[in-house]
């Protein structure tokens, strides 16, 4: 093997210069739950690049949500950080990244991050504002509790922020009662909740999935335009490959509570390496095509989340299946030769066991977690 | 706002209109009169009635009038604010009911307040700890709250206190209203409001714990804890408020259940309130005095409907009009 394995480090280093804002760093959540522990993060690494928009995609129960939650600290009980750390990087010259993790849930430190450097959207607007309070209350509520105690000040902020959202009446939709407003004008409320206090992430959980396709596309243009003002960024998760060529910079696939493929958007669509995400592509109905031809599916379902499947969680459903190998490793994160960001899970590329890992030079990082940050000095 | 309140008033007085009616007319149903009473009562203090003198009075008295009749002539003097005569007390009406209806709503007041200041706190408990040790205690006391009946709670609380009932020490029950009357009816005042409030406060308890852990997993708390506020304030602010719904719903249907329904409990604790009298001017027929406490129980529902509606429309947007 000449060299097929190099430190996946160096990818969040990133030649560019830039930085990552998050880096997660092998994160176990398990549920204790009485039918048995569910596994929903087995080891998930990944780094958020500073003003860049990373699409997190996956089926149902691929552990998408649980990863934006736990980076809020928000996983719900009887969801547990089992292992794994979560580096904050505030702005990029800050000296030590801040470990996620190591605040309490409740602490005062972990509330300050949360809605201030950190803030996050929910797929249902219909049912993620509180009914009770009017919106302009709401988003006043972040700004008092973070930047402005001054009720006045806030008030004014809050109406400006809701005009930086595209609201038609911002003083009158400030008065107004959640129920009053449609879908869409909900969602640009949250947004205008979530980006008042100019949060270095937002996490945005399947914004738009409740939505109808024009409202849908008015908010992920909105984000877009936003996203270039404020130079948040912005962890995107979604199941929908659309929104995804739309709104981001870069993709991880997960599967499992596992990311196993990880590049930028133009490689996911036009050279995917995984298995699984050709097989997620191939599932996208295309304009064009045959009418009578059927459409691609992934055969099989996910499996039952009380039980650990040997090997790589996707082999029973695999196309490329290899007897042997696949159902007994567990294959470790490698980078595709030739492209820096492209990072795959998968036997079919070179550098995938953990024997190929120990000949080599390369570290395993995806599962040891222990690699420094070599790239952190530029 | 304004608007709307007097649309509900002008509602409450038709409502009270056709409750007058059909009290009026099931009070009437059952045979013989008051009038049967009154003039057992004069022949026992001597003098035989011969039937011309029975008729005079029964002329006097109107029973043989038809029955729209009797209607009118009570209800006009009732909106007048004379609502007859008690054939039982020999005297008019409304010197019996208002000492007693007060009793009454003071002690029906206290016990919703009571239930409502232990209920909140116990249910918020009891939600955000489920399956602790304290939430298994606090249900085991529901269940034993709902179940106990009214009587054997008042006489457990007398025997254990040394209590003879009662809202006022013996030389305080006629004497004039002063300060130290006020502290003497405080002094008594809460037992009765347990052994009122108890099986409400109860089930009001459970009605809040499971409200809340249905409001707790909604959508919005969780973004209430995700803007960064403290865990006491998403629960108290945010979650406490959306689940107060029931509670306050109960002012409406609770007053004049716990006026009528404090009967046992007035009886054993020897309360001057209305559940007693009004029992036992149904049972004698003495048509004017029962037809006027229903009256004021129906209105205290009407209002109590109206001010629970209030509270809601102030607590929830949704519900507010126009």
């Amino acid at each position: 093997m000449a060299d097929p394995v190099t430190n996946v480090e160096t990818s969040s280093a990133r030649q560019d210069g830039t930085d990552d804002v998050i880096q997660v760093k092998d994160l176990h959540v398990h549920f204790h739950t009485a039918l048995g522990v569910v596994r929903a993060l087995n080891g998930v690494s990944f780094n958020i690049p500073r003003g860049k928009v990373l699409g997190v995609v996956g089926e149902s129960g691929s552990g998408k949500s649980i990863t934006g939650l736990s980076i809020m600290q928000l996983v719900p009980p009887p969801g547990r950080m089992e292992s794994g750390e979560i580096l904050y990087k505030e702005k990029p010259d800050t000296a030590k990244p801040l470990n996620i993790l190591s605040l309490g849930r409740h602490s005062d430190e972990m509330r300050a991050i949360r809605g201030d450097d950190i803030s996050m959207i929910f797929q249902e607007p219909m049912t993620s504002l509180n009914p009770v309070f009017s919106v302009g209350h709401q988003i006043r509520e972040a700004i008092m509790l973070h930047q402005n105690p001054n009720e006045d000040e806030a008030r004014a902020q809050s109406v400006d922020i809701l005009q930086k959202v595209g609201m038609p009446n911002p003083q009158r939709i400030a008065r107004s009662y959640p129920h009053e407003l449609s879908g869409g004008m909900r969602q640009r409320a949250m947004i205008a909740m979530a980006l008042s206090c100019t949060p270095a992430l937002l996490v945005a959980d399947e914004p738009t999935t409740a939505l109808d396709v024009t409202t849908e596309a008015q908010i992920l243009e909105l984000m877009r335009d936003l996203q270039n003002d404020i130079g948040t960024s912005i962890m995107f998760i979604t199941h929908n490959m659309g929104v995804v060529a739309q709104m981001c910079d870069e993709v991880a696939v997960m599967y499992l509570g596992r990311i196993v493929e990880r590049a930028t958007v133009d490689d996911i669509f036009y050279d995917p390496k995984h298995p699984y995400t050709i097989s997620l592509l191939r599932s996208i109905p295309r304009l064009g095509t045959n009418r009578g031809q059927k459409l691609e599916t992934i055969k099989g379902g996910v499996p039952d989340p009380y039980t650990t499947v040997t090997g790589c969680p996707f082999h029973p459903r695999c196309p490329s299946f290899m007897p042997g190998l696949c159902d007994t490793v567990l294959p470790v994160e490698t980078i595709i030769e030739g492209k820096d960001h492209h990072t795959v899970r998968c036997h079919l590329y070179p550098g995938s066991t953990p024997e190929q890992v120990a000949d080599g030079d390369g570290r395993v990082t995806g599962t040891s977690g222990t690699a420094p940050n070599t790239g952190r000095a530029n | 706002m304004v608007n709307f309140i007097i649309r509900r008033l002008f509602a409450m007085v038709i409502t009270l209109f056709f409750i007058s009616i059909i009290s009026f007319i099931l009070i009437e149903l059952p045979p013989g009169s008051a009038l049967d009473a009154e003039i057992a009562r004069l022949q026992a203090l001597g003098g035989n009635l011969n039937l011309s003198q029975r008729e005079a009075l029964e002329e006097r008295y109107g029973v043989n009038d038809p029955i729209h009749a009797k209607y009118w002539k009570w209800i006009s003097n009732a909106v007048q604010g004379d609502f007859g005569n008690s054939f039982q007390y020999n005297m008019p009406v409304t010197q019996l009911i208002w000492g007693r209806l007060g009793f009454s709503i003071m002690l029906a007041g206290s016990s919703i307040l009571f239930a409502w200041l232990v209920s909140i706190p116990l249910g918020v408990y009891s939600a955000t700890h489920r399956y602790t040790i304290p939430d298994y205690v606090i249900t085991v006391l529901q269940f034993i709250g709902v179940a106990i009946p009214e009587f054997l709670l008042a006489l457990v609380l007398m025997v254990t206190f040394e209590s003879v009932g009662g809202l006022f020490s013996r030389d305080m029950e006629t004497a004039p209203w002063s300060f130290a009357k006020f502290v003497d009816l405080l002094e008594h005042l809460w037992l009765p409001v347990i052994v009122v409030s108890a099986g409400s406060t109860a089930w009001l308890t459970r009605v809040m714990r499971a409200n809340l852990l249905d409001v707790l997993n909604q959508q919005y708390v969780q973004t209430a804890r995700a803007k960064g506020l403290k865990e006491s304030k998403v629960i108290w602010k945010h979650a406490v408020r959306n689940a107060l719904h029931p509670l306050i719903m109960t002012i409406g249907g609770v007053l004049p259940a716990l006026i009528g329904g404090d009967v046992v409990a007035s009886i054993v604790l020897n309360l001057p309130t209305a559940g007693p009298v009004f029992i036992n001017a149904l049972r004698n027929q003495d048509m004017y005095l029962a037809i006027t406490f229903l009256m004021f129980f129906s209105l205290l529902l009407v209002i109590g409907n109206l001010i629970a509606d209030l509270l809601l429309a102030w607590v929830d947007p949704r519900i507010r009009l126009e």
